[in-house]
């Protein structure tokens, strides 16, 4: 028998084996993106061109009602990835159903607001200040909005095919996504409207 | 070939780490809104200050509950790939800030009218 001083075979990588790092630095790369949208917003946060600024604008009781349903959100998806890892496929669906819920809760509740102060003249053309405002929290209301699609997809997938490997999978990728997105509303809650209001 | 499967250094937490992590979080969304709403201390950068805190803080406990972040995960390049994003994040919003407020302050002085000395108005 030859000894060899070098790998003759390829590496065999797990189908999938890649995808949690990968993942992860997609979201990196989409938290600069956010890092760069807060620059803007705290540049541009004193800029009123004489209209309303955040004291006239903003309801501190919705945003923590808003907040509230985001962390619950969070927490239940916790608890679909705790069901998954059991193998309990209709416990899975049904903690991720409740998430869904609370993610259109919020995205409801954000939706009220935007109409609200565009309907007293508070769009985003107003004044810099409310374009960098909606740019900013629009993009993480985006998100959250593909974030919703995604898991419904994902709970018809799991219905279909159940919790096999590349199911599993995915949920964990979508669930280091749900939790990416209420960390970055952490930011948006302090340093848009905590921050605005004080 | 490594033994273990791509979900056993990417673990999905317990009961406990999830129930932890929302309790904290509750206690530290609730500190800083109801600290505003009741309108801040008399030194609004202590507020500030505090409201900032809760925050660092919070995003900590997501990290560490939430998304089970350590150094062992994917070989440490979670963590080694999350602290180059904070080192760039910070850079870039520090520095933005930074850079436009001088260029506010030293460019367009008379835009920042209430900000002059009684002498030079008007």
């Amino acid at each position: 028998m030859s000894t060899t001083y070098w790998e003759t075979e390829p590496h065999h990588h797990e189908e999938g084996a890649s995808t949690n790092i990968g993942f992860w630095v997609y979201l990196m790369s989409d938290c600069l993106m956010f890092a760069v949208l807060f620059a803007t917003f705290g540049v541009l946060h004193g800029s009123y061109a004489a209209g309303p600024g955040p004291q006239d604008l903003f309801d501190l009781k919705l945003v923590a009602v808003n907040t509230a349903m985001l962390l619950l959100s969070s927490i239940t998806y916790g608890f679909a990835m705790l069901s998954m890892a059991q193998g309990h496929k209709s416990a899975t669906l049904r903690w991720l159903g409740i998430t869904l819920v609370f993610g259109l809760c919020f995205l409801g509740i954000e939706l009220y607001e935007f109409n609200h102060m565009i309907h007293e003249g508070a769009g985003p053309q107003r004044s810099a200040f409310l374009s960098a405002f909606f740019t900013l929290v629009g993009t993480h209301g985006l998100h959250v909005t593909f974030g919703s699609l995604w898991l419904v997809v994902l709970m018809v997938q799991v219905a279909q095919r159940g919790l096999i490997p590349a199911n599993q999978r995915r949920l964990l990728c979508l669930s280091l996504f749900w939790h990416f997105l209420d960390m970055i509303w952490i930011g948006v809650f302090t340093l848009v409207y905590l921050l605005g209001v004080i | 070939m490594s033994a273990h499967s791509q979900h056993s250094d990417h673990g999905h937490g317990s009961y406990r780490s999830y129930l932890t992590g929302f309790l904290l979080s509750v206690v530290l969304t609730a500190i800083p809104f109801g600290l505003v709403m009741a309108g801040g201390f008399e030194n609004r950068f202590l507020t500030v200050g505090v409201v900032i805190g809760c925050a660092v803080i919070q995003v900590l406990v997501h990290m560490v509950c939430f998304l089970h972040m350590n150094s062992r995960a994917e070989e440490g390049w979670t963590l080694l790939s999350t602290l180059f994003t904070v080192i760039i994040v910070v850079i870039m919003i520090a520095g933005s800030l930074w850079v436009m407020f001088h260029l506010n302050t030293n460019m367009m002085p008379q835009m920042d009218h209430d900000l002059l000395p009684e002498r030079l108005r008007g």
